[in-house]
């Protein structure tokens, strides 16, 4: 199967801005799809509210896309009803981090089987600028006109310090890197993110004089440093670099492999009213 | 004994009702005084093949039961007044995405925090208008534990047959309470589940009649490849900023429980004939309305019962009907006013609207109703501790 064949062609071209980071990002979720050879009818992806989220628009999977930070915990209604699905969440920085953020952590420490991209492009692109919790300090949004006063989340240590068993980070830049995490958090059985920095030319780099979507990928490359480089450099080489590449991978028990297992063990026919107008068999996990 | 009769409170009939109506799937969050359901469906769903979750917050849990109803299973969730709060995007969610969920919403005293273990009713208007935008939703108020049962059942019905959230709504009184059931055989129930098309050639998810029609829902993971967004959509369930798709997409919504009122609504009524002073009421306080009625009967008073166990859609033409008898008609109800204002919107003004209200966290006293029957309720409302 081609690579367009993955997308719902007639709904393109996107809504994103020229430049944009995210088209990279899902572009790199669909070949890794494609290098895995997953059966189309049985990967659903969740998207929630922002640039990110429309994404899910363009594949042609069965797609939902939900309301504001809450792609996560219907994708763990999706995963737990349907253990047999492939479930991703395709997110931005501001629905996953801020508004989102506890059915993130959450998603993280039960281990449930959903890949998480977190296409982070560090503003809230869709409202036209704000700041977000992966703001960079001192960096200028439209709601920090002085630079940003907090701190940002480094959200792979969050999600390995909660409980995720894969965790990568990669960009927009980084386009094989992205899709070899991809591809390793999909076959990962439970919660896996790949955080995926993806260049805002329009608001971020516009606001911030960092320049056009070129200037803006370099932009990228010059604060990052892939993991197993940085273990050979000198401390002060890495200080103050985003480091890049596959971050964790620890197996853990998948929460919705371990719900069926308990279902299987106590899992019989009743005689009392309770469960006795069903039939157990038409469960279709 | 029979096996079908037992002793139970209104919560566990509530869960029992979800089960014999087919309920795979239960996410919610602990609240007073809900959490019996939660309890028992962690207990009960595992051993016949379904799933439990307790999610981080109400929002997590209404948002997993729409996933999971999304793959084709009967998902429902409980909670009480502020988890409810926490719900409402979602329920509008559920409203325009057409996925059918059940939220029982056991009501305690609010705002807020309130008065957790006590019991309340302040949450109807809510559960009409709580989310944003015109949407459909139907609210039942089972007014025993039986009904508990009943009406937990007739929600799932109600949800899969219009695609529309189905709140149950019950109060501490009526949840916590015990009596004596008698559940029905459980051969001759009869489970109702969503219409779902045959194949995924041509699938159009919002394609439907715009007089109010239902449209197939398929389930995910079985090849339809659909796609669910919040945004206003087209019939194949994509964005759309075209203003008639939008209006004919409000519309149909809304119709498709405006033209099945005969099908959703449901009251019960005592002495109604003949009645000149109606005391209308619904959940734990028609219990206190109906001893009053029946007290003031005996007493030669013509008094009547009217209970609505359907909340919203509002039982219009039952309550316009009681004004070619009524000379007064007295809503009891423990809020300041709720469903009072509906039966004044669809009277005339032909009989006298009374509206008699109770929040101190105290179940009525049928003392209290009966006392307002005879007029000699000062207040409209009854205070606390008098």
């Amino acid at each position: 199967m081609a690579t367009l064949d993955y997308f719902r062609q007639e709904k393109l071209p996107h809504i994103w801005c020229p430049g944009c980071g995210h088209g990279a990002i899902t572009g790199a979720l669909v070949r890794a799809i494609e290098k895995l050879g997953l059966d189309k009818n049985k990967v659903v992806i969740v998207s929630g509210i922002g640039c990110s989220s429309r994404a899910v628009g363009y594949l042609d999977f069965d797609t939902l896309h939900t309301a504001h930070g809450r792609a996560i915990a219907y994708a763990t209604g999706i995963k737990l009803a349907r253990p047999d699905l492939k479930v991703i969440v395709m997110t931005g920085d501001g629905d996953c981090t801020a508004i989102g953020g506890n059915h993130f952590i959450h998603a993280a420490r039960r281990n449930i089987g959903i890949t998480t991209i977190v296409m982070n492009n560090e503003i809230y692109g869709m409202t036209s600028g704000q700041y977000s919790p992966m703001t960079p300090t001192g960096m200028l949004g439209t709601t920090a006109p002085y630079g940003n006063v907090e701190r940002p989340f480094d959200l792979c240590k969050l999600a390995i310090a909660s409980g995720a068993t894969y965790v990568g980070r990669a960009s927009a830049y980084h386009v094989p890197l992205t899709i070899d995490l991809i591809e390793k958090a999909l076959q990962n059985d439970g919660f896996s993110v790949v955080e995926a920095i993806s260049g805002c030319p329009t608001y971020l780099g516009r606001k911030n004089k960092i320049g056009g979507p070129v200037e803006m990928l370099d932009w990228i490359k010059d604060q990052t440093v892939n993991v197993k480089a940085a273990a050979a450099l000198p401390p002060e080489k890495v200080a103050g670099k985003i480091l890049i590449g596959e971050l964790y991978n620890e197996a853990a028990p998948e929460y919705a492999a371990s719900y069926k297992e308990l279902v299987g063990k106590l899992q019989r026919r009743y005689d009392s009213y309770i469960g006795e107008v069903r039939e157990c068999a038409s469960n279709s996990d | 004994m029979d096996k079908n009769v037992k002793l139970m409170q209104g919560n566990e009939a509530c869960t029992i009702g979800a089960l014999a109506a087919g309920l795979d799937f239960y996410a919610g969050y602990p609240i007073t005084p809900s959490t019996e359901i939660a309890e028992m469906c962690s207990e009960e769903l595992p051993k016949i093949g379904g799933r439990f979750i307790q999610m981080e917050d109400e929002i997590g849990s209404i948002a997993a039961i729409i996933g999971a109803s999304l793959t084709g299973k009967k998902a429902m969730t409980a909670t009480s007044g502020p988890g409810f709060s926490l719900m409402q995007e979602l329920i509008g969610y559920s409203s325009l995405c057409e996925i059918p969920i059940v939220i029982v919403n056991v009501m305690r005293v609010g705002p807020s925090t309130g008065m957790p273990t006590s019991t309340a009713q302040g949450d109807v208007m809510q559960a009409r208008w709580g989310t944003h935008g015109d949407h459909p939703v139907i609210a039942l108020a089972p007014g025993n534990v039986r009904e508990c049962f009943d009406l937990t059942f007739k929600a799932f019905a109600l949800a899969e047959k219009y695609r529309v959230p189905v709140i149950v709504l019950t109060d501490e009184v009526i949840g916590h309470m015990r009596e004596k059931v008698e559940l029905p055989d459980p051969h001759s129930i009869k489970q109702t589940r969503r219409k779902a098309p045959t194949s995924p050639a041509g699938y159009k998810p919002y394609a439907a009649d715009p007089d109010g029609g239902v449209p197939l829902m398929a389930p995910f993971g079985e090849g339809y490849r659909w796609h669910v967004t919040g945004l206003f959509h087209d019939e194949a369930g994509f964005p759309t900023s075209k203003p008639q798709v939008a209006d004919t997409l409000i519309r149909r919504i809304n119709r498709k429980v405006e033209k099945n009122l005969d099908d959703i609504i449901d009251y019960a009524s005592e002495s109604l004939e003949d009645s000149e002073i109606v005391v209308l009421s619904f959940g734990s306080s028609a219990m206190s309305a109906l001893s009053a009625v029946r007290r003031a009967r005996k007493e030669g008073i013509k008094a009547g019962f009217l209970r609505l166990k359907t909340l919203w859609p509002f039982p219009e033409e039952v309550v316009k009907s009681l004004e070619s008898h009524a000379k007064r008609i007295i809503v009891a109800e423990m809020n300041l006013g709720q469903v009072v204002l509906e039966v004044e919107r669809v009277t005339t003004g032909k009989a006298k609207v009374e509206r008699l209200g109770k929040v101190n966290s105290e179940l009525f006293h049928p003392e209290e109703i009966y006392r307002a029957i005879k007029g000699e309720v000062q207040n409209r409302d009854i205070r606390g501790n008098n």
